[in-house]
């Protein structure tokens, strides 16, 4: 359980994080989910005592991280910049941070094991791909079997195998009743992996709800007509008091009455109908939706409406 | 399926804050060997004071007219080797904190360990004993080279019962030591490697050069007092500097300075985010 109230952190001029109240509950995958330069990494820093906040206070299973002894075993956290020394090895790299928790050396053997790191544990890290850095940071985060895991950005940069064996990590440690608390600016990783999100933008918070309500909270559902008499379908709809947006000059997204009942419209006026279904707002639209406005930097490309699968 | 109980917080009870700092001292002593920085700046460091030891034994031997061996000091002209030691000490000690923030090293450790005057405080004990050990043997290394070089029946020759000698010896490790512990400091403060190199030895290196350039009255008044010259005094036997402080009074002063940094350095750690 993570709580934070009134959180917040100023550098400068700047907000990074400004007056975020969340909290993240036990035994749930929540997703932490920002465009970049939102305040998530701040976040993250702030709970685990890395950085001390301007105002407000965040706790971890009801205490401030920085009263914590041995932490490793109640918190395990992968941060997005390396952190470790590239001149020690794997396992001396996980060894000295075992060694000041009081975690024994056999469970270093284990969590290298764990991320696939065995074979170059008496390597160098410094010479580590980013795929292999980034499981020494995991195994690191696993040392103290923690029951609340934080990790920030986890899958940046990765190839496809590395984005794949995390994304199924994170959800056998969810399994196995953990509290995960992921950062993404990614929303298609959340949709994946999370129960909760929690969305945050110029350091503020936006929403902090479930993913299904997350989404209905927003268009939600439509229904998506393809007629070739379509403005004569949306006239006849909206005489009834039905929202309709043309979308093509043969497509139409109703809002406010089911397929349905546009079917039953459209065959008592006698209009063909080439293709009737209902849409649901996809994660990625609401989230575009929501932080649209609140993206820090761009470019006059991204300010189009995004259109998925662009190759 | 089977049902997996969820992962409780394991309460540690059973440990004292003292087996909780005995386990960070062992995870910094685990850091401070386990890159290889360490060990090639103390196997310089071991050389350059052994070797110089008996270099300046062998060359200086024949070439000093007999008065100017009595002004001389047998056992600093045998520790000769520390002007070139003292680097590799200072880097050494200056390196255990800042490669933690160059590498992002330091993020991971304050993570491990939230208290951060006992990360600083382990570190500083760690770096404290190790320096200790291979500066002390390095000093007797570089003593005996030097007696074993020079020529038999040569006045420089002086043995550990003689005045001051033991401790001179012993204060050749000491004075490494306490000049890594320094950069130590000066590594807390300034957390960048090389700013904090750069202002270690700007403090060690410059002030006699200003002094040189200054009257007489304030070499003899201001000089004992800079770093260096207070500090390598416990490494002088018998001194023949009459404006000189006292061996112990010396190295007190070497101490206060490297005390101050690194009370700046665990004021400054706990107060600035990492």
């Amino acid at each position: 359980m993570i709580e934070a109230i009134g959180l917040s952190k100023r550098y400068g001029d700047t907000m990074a994080v400004d007056d975020l109240s969340f909290t993240v509950p036990p035994g749930q995958v929540t997703g932490f989910l920002g465009p970049n330069g939102a305040g998530k990494s701040t976040t993250m820093r702030l709970i685990l005592g890395l950085d001390a906040p301007t105002s407000g206070t965040v706790t971890v299973n009801g205490k401030p991280y920085t009263s914590l002894r041995r932490p490793l075993f109640e918190v395990g956290a992968l941060l997005e910049a390396r952190a470790m020394h590239g001149g020690r090895s794997a396992f001396n790299h996980l060894m000295a941070l075992a060694l000041s928790n009081g975690i024994p050396r056999a469970r270093v053997g284990k969590v290298l094991d764990q991320v696939g790191l065995r074979s170059v544990a008496r390597k160098r890290s410094g010479g580590f791909s980013l795929g292999m850095g980034q499981r020494l940071g995991i195994a690191a985060a696993l040392l103290g079997d923690p029951p609340v895991l934080m990790l920030d950005e986890p899958v940046n940069g990765l190839d496809p195998e590395g984005v794949l064996w995390i994304r199924t990590l994170l959800k056998a440690l969810a399994a196995e009743g953990r509290t995960v608390f992921l950062s993404s600016h990614l929303m298609s990783e959340m949709a994946l992996t999370a129960d909760r999100l929690i969305v945050v933008g110029r350091g503020k918070l936006i929403a902090q709800t479930t993913i299904e309500d997350f989404l209905a909270g927003g268009d939600g559902s439509f229904v998506q007509a393809r007629s070739p008499e379509a403005e004569t379908l949306a006239l006849v709809l909206r005489a009834r008091g039905v929202t309709v947006v043309r979308q093509g000059p043969d497509l139409l997204r109703i809002t406010g009455v089911d397929a349905g009942m546009v079917g039953e419209i459209a065959r008592t006026e006698g209009l063909a109908l080439l293709e009737l279904s209902t849409r649901q707002a996809t994660l990625e639209q609401r989230y575009m939706e929501l932080t649209g406005d609140l993206v820090d930097y761009r470019t006059a490309e991204d300010a189009d409406v995004p259109a998925p699968n662009r190759n | 399926m089977t049902t997996i109980a969820p992962p409780q917080a394991r309460m540690h009870q059973d440990h004292s804050p003292l087996t909780g700092f005995l386990d960070v001292l062992r995870s910094e002593f685990l850091k401070l060997r386990s890159v290889r920085s360490t060990f090639w700046t103390l196997t310089v460091a071991v050389v350059s004071n052994v070797g110089l030891g008996s270099l300046t034994a062998a060359v200086l031997a024949g070439r000093l007219s007999a008065s100017e061996k009595a002004t001389a000091d047998g056992v600093r002209l045998a520790l000769a080797g520390i002007h070139l030691s003292q680097i590799a000490f200072g880097v050494l000690g200056v390196l255990v904190i800042t490669s933690e923030y160059g590498t992002g090293m330091i993020r991971a450790t304050l993570s491990a360990v939230p208290q951060r005057g006992t990360v600083l405080t382990a570190k500083a004990i760690v770096f404290t004993a190790t320096a200790l050990i291979v500066g002390t043997a390095s000093s007797f290394g570089a003593y005996l080279a030097f007696q074993a070089a020079l020529p038999a029946g040569d006045s420089l020759k002086s043995s550990l019962g003689d005045p001051g000698v033991l401790r001179a010896v012993f204060g050749g490790g000491l004075y490494l030591a306490m000049l890594g512990l320094l950069g130590l400091g000066l590594g807390a403060v300034i957390r960048v490697s090389a700013g904090a190199i750069a202002t270690l030895f700007g403090l060690l290196f410059v002030p006699p050069i200003l002094l040189a350039m200054l009257p007489h009255s304030w070499q003899t008044t201001v000089g004992p007092y800079v770093p260096m010259q207070a500090g390598e005094q416990v490494y002088v036997a018998v001194s023949h500097e009459s404006s000189a402080l006292a061996p112990w009074t010396g190295f007190g002063v070497f101490t206060l300075y490297a005390a101050v940094t690194l009370a700046l350095g665990l004021l400054l750690i706990n107060r600035r985010d990492a």
